[in-house]
């Protein structure tokens, strides 16, 4: 299949990147992708949109990701430090996202 | 102010599920629980957050609401009949020669031989935003609550946050403040769109200053706050608002809390823990749930149960150090009340 991975390119705040190829059925949240590439990305609520902890700005691939839904867009709104690309990547799934998509990790906790 | 003395074997520290199981498990070896938490009902997240959501790896029950869970929980530790204290955030612990004395934020006082954290996320506290100086002011000027309302009765005020508590503090304290202002980082309102039409309302009627696409970029003041900066999207300079108070109001986060304080062993957010018996490097101090962490950790509710099991078969050596613990199933012994 064609679209069985994606190209995933994300860096934190103090520079550090990293480049992965992302099966699509992994069943994972692209947070837990990046917390398994090391990422400090605390994820206290798990993956509930609670936590804002896995806050990312989307660098490329924005306008391509699923809409955002209610939970997603009142945390969102909620944050002190909002982009206009910003994601809970707990909330974006790697087989629903673009081939090609690079972020930037905003969690409150990475900074 | 100590309003009341409890005393109890074991104390436990948040009323989530794993903390109820905790006193089924610590009430079949005849050990008393107490539960506080700073929720003002019992079962945690899972009535805070998710109680209609339905919950599918509870051990026997294919699907079970979050809600009714809890509710069966209440059932099950019942013959135990446990005390509450809640709506009340556990602030202090201290040493004494039986166990352990904790504190409330509302002064309450519990004496326990010793104590469980169950404190699931921790407890939710204010998002502070990175603005600079922002934190020498706090207590100054600086609030990230409304507490009391009248402290800012005939005083200039600015409000800064977008959702329903920056919205509902803005009604209110329009008639309250000499000067209210409200800022917003967007030009519209996700909060209820009632509240957003009565705050467009009272900026027409002047009772509120309303700087939309905005954010505060610094504060100022010398004891006190006395003023701070703000960057408009659509402007090219950034300008000063003179106010008494300033009160950032961008949703609460988990946070361990005062529990960061009593001298565990932390690892990014969760509670180190032995798991022989889930306790911590602290004696007489166990950590169960979703708030410890070790190697293989899975923040499971049954993976809580089963620690709670565990803490008390060790928890009972320090409650009854004299006797003997024989293990006995409730098949062949029952539940007995106390």
């Amino acid at each position: 299949m064609a679209d069985s991975f994606i190209e995933l390119q994300a860096e934190d705040l103090h520079g550090k990147s990293m480049k992965v190829e992302v099966p699509t059925d992994m069943g994972l949240s692209l947070m837990e992708v990046l917390k398994g590439e090391g990422f400090p990305i605390l994820a206290t609520c798990g993956g509930m949109a609670l936590c804002a902890t896995c806050h990312v700005e989307v660098l490329e691939g924005y306008t391509d990701l699923p809409e955002a839904g209610n939970e997603e867009l009142d945390m969102l709104e909620s944050l002190p430090v909002l982009t206009a690309t910003s994601r809970l990547s707990c909330q974006l799934r790697p087989e629903h996202c673009p081939s090609k998509l690079r972020l930037r990790v905003l969690g409150e906790d990475n900074v | 102010m100590i309003s009341e003395v409890i005393q109890t074997d074991l104390c436990i520290v948040g009323a989530g599920p794993v903390g109820l199981f905790a006193v089924f498990e610590a009430g079949l070896l005849k050990m008393r629980c107490h539960l506080v938490d700073a929720l003002p009902q019992v079962g945690g997240q899972l009535s805070e957050i998710y109680p209609k959501k339905p919950i599918y790896d509870i051990p026997g029950y294919p699907s079970i609401l979050a809600g009714e869970l809890v509710t069966n929980l209440m059932e099950q530790i019942a013959p135990f009949k446990p005390g509450f204290t809640l709506g009340e955030r556990v602030e202090q612990l201290n040493k004494t020669e039986t166990g352990y004395q904790v504190i409330t934020s509302a002064g309450t006082e519990i004496q326990c031989k010793a104590v469980v954290i169950a404190g699931g996320l921790g407890c939710f506290e204010p998002r502070k935003p990175s603005i600079a100086n922002l934190e020498a002011f706090e207590g100054k000027g600086v609030a990230y609550m409304v507490l009391d309302p009248e402290k800012f009765r005939n005083k200039k005020v600015v409000l800064a946050g977008g959702g329903d508590s920056a919205l509902d503090w803005a009604i209110f304290l329009a008639d309250v403040c000499s000067e209210l202002t409200l800022i917003h980082r967007s030009g519209t309102f996700r909060g209820a769109p009632e509240s957003a039409e009565k705050v467009f309302e009272l900026a027409k009627e002047g009772k509120l200053r309303l700087v939309l696409n905005a954010e505060v970029k610094s504060v100022q003041g010398s004891n006190h706050l006395e003023g701070l900066t703000v960057s408009e999207a659509d402007q090219e300079s950034d300008h000063h608002i003179q106010t008494d108070y300033f009160i950032p109001l961008f949703g609460l986060t988990p946070k361990l809390g005062p529990i960061a304080d009593w001298g565990l062993n932390i690892d990014k957010n969760a509670i180190l823990v032995n798991t022989e018996d889930y306790s911590t490097n602290v004696p007489g101090i166990y950590a169960i749930g979703d708030i410890n962490t070790y190697p293989g950790k899975l923040k499971l509710i049954l993976c809580g149960f089963h620690e709670a099991a565990l803490m008390a078969q060790s928890a009972f050596a320090r409650v009854f150090p004299e006797q003997k613990l024989s293990f006995k199933y409730t098949t062949v012994n029952g539940v007995n009340a106390f």
